[in-house]
């Protein structure tokens, strides 16, 4: 089963619920997809046992025996080609390794060759969490290539827990698209429930079964429950807006291993989803 | 010898556009006639790759000079490449035809 956590908006609270979640599931396995900005590390401490290099393909045009027709620079959709008569460079950060140029050169002058783009690091905590999570380089623009990577960490029969990277970019999608539910996680402001609404966008596109979760939940704010409600949205959890629980995750510990009213909200979270996913699969 | 000048309109009245890779045209300019062609530039609506798309373009143009406001890490490369002199820093305040003026003066 898998289970994503995304949001809209950024700092809404993703990390600290995915990595809650985690936390109350037996034998779960936490997959950390913000492969710009890793965090879930922080919270969930893995002692990593592994760290492999990931790489995506990029293509390697002979220039002596290139005929500078352009065919390649017409297809790619990432105009990581360009064109000057004389050489045909390539711009490797731009490049999603997508194969296209290779497919449809007349010629067949070019083939591929690896790059690093970044790293996959797996470990394991202490409470036996399975962790995952990639770390993409500085200066590489496509972060998709390095997610799949990650995901391929995902264990069939185990309930995984995919922290989606913030934004409804691909990346978010790339992390999402096959999930079996996906939490979105929101926070009690006009930009929580701007981006909300854009994320919910998505997920309805993709056709991804979702619910929400209020965190710094702010009962004043009414318009976001008045969303939810008039559109039929169903509200997971609210997790009340208090220092405390800053304070704690400030110094990187879950909230919930400190206050046992957050525990028992997690684990009711883990049922009621569970309860949606066996919804879902039955159809 | 052709002048590429960034611009914000088609004509040598437009002022320039200080940005290279999603300025709205190129006019190519011969100094020596003053005689010039506009083209418009597809990198305004580009997600990404606006830079050396627009690099590919001017060389493509024959342009051996370029004046701009500023051109990025990767759109300087093909630049460089292709040999192709960047004398950047133009305002948008100024219109084409003096920024060749200017060039041509100095």
């Amino acid at each position: 089963m898998i289970i994503s956590i995304a949001s809209g908006k950024g700092g809404t609270g993703k990390t600290t619920v995915a990595a809650s979640l985690a936390s109350v599931i037996p034998e779960s396995v936490y997959i950390d997809c913000d492969v710009e900005e890793p965090n879930g590390h922080l919270l969930l401490k893995p002692e990593f046992i592994s760290e492999e290099s990931a790489k995506k393909l990029l293509p390697q045009i002979d220039q002596e025996k290139c005929t500078f027709c352009g065919k390649c620079v017409e297809v790619c959709e990432f105009n990581a080609l360009i064109n000057l008569k004389f050489e045909i460079v390539l711009f490797d950060e731009m490049c999603h390794g997508c194969g296209a140029c290779i497919y449809f050169c007349p010629s067949k002058v070019i083939t591929e060759r690896a790059k690093e783009i970044g790293v996959v690091r797996v470990g394991i905590t202490s409470a036996k969490i399975f962790f995952a999570d990639g770390v993409l380089n500085i200066g590489e623009v496509a972060a998709t290539p390095l997610i799949k990577e990650v995901k391929k960490n995902i264990i069939e029969g185990k309930i995984n827990i995919l922290d989606s990277p913030p934004g409804t970019s691909c990346c978010m999608v790339e992390t999402v698209k096959d999930s079996d539910f996906c939490i979105l996680v929101t926070e009690s402001t006009p930009f929580g429930l701007n981006d909300l609404k854009l994320a919910i966008d998505v997920l309805k596109t993709i056709g991804v079964s979702f619910g929400v979760v209020i965190n710094k939940y702010d009962p004043s704010f009414t318009e976001m429950e008045n969303y939810l409600n008039e559109n039929s949205i169903e509200i997971l959890l609210k997790i009340p807006f208090e220092r405390r629980y800053a304070e704690s995750y400030s110094e990187g510990i879950l909230p919930l291993d400190k206050y046992p009213e957050l525990k028992n909200a997690f684990r009711v979270l883990h049922k009621r989803i569970l309860e949606k996913v066996e919804i879902v699969n039955a159809g | 010898m052709k002048i590429a000048v960034t611009s914000t309109g088609g004509s040598m009245d437009a002022l320039v556009s200080e940005q290279f890779g999603r300025c709205q045209y190129f006019l190519i300019v011969d100094p020596e006639t003053m005689k010039f062609e506009a083209v418009s530039n597809l990198g305004e609506q580009m997600q990404n790759g606006a830079g050396p798309k627009a690099a590919e373009l001017i060389i493509n143009k024959g342009a051996e000079i370029l004046l701009t406001g500023r051109v990025g890490d990767k759109a300087e490369e093909a630049l460089k490449k292709s040999g192709i002199k960047i004398v950047d820093g133009y305002k948008g305040t100024i219109k084409v035809k003096d920024a060749v003026n200017s060039y041509l003066s100095k």
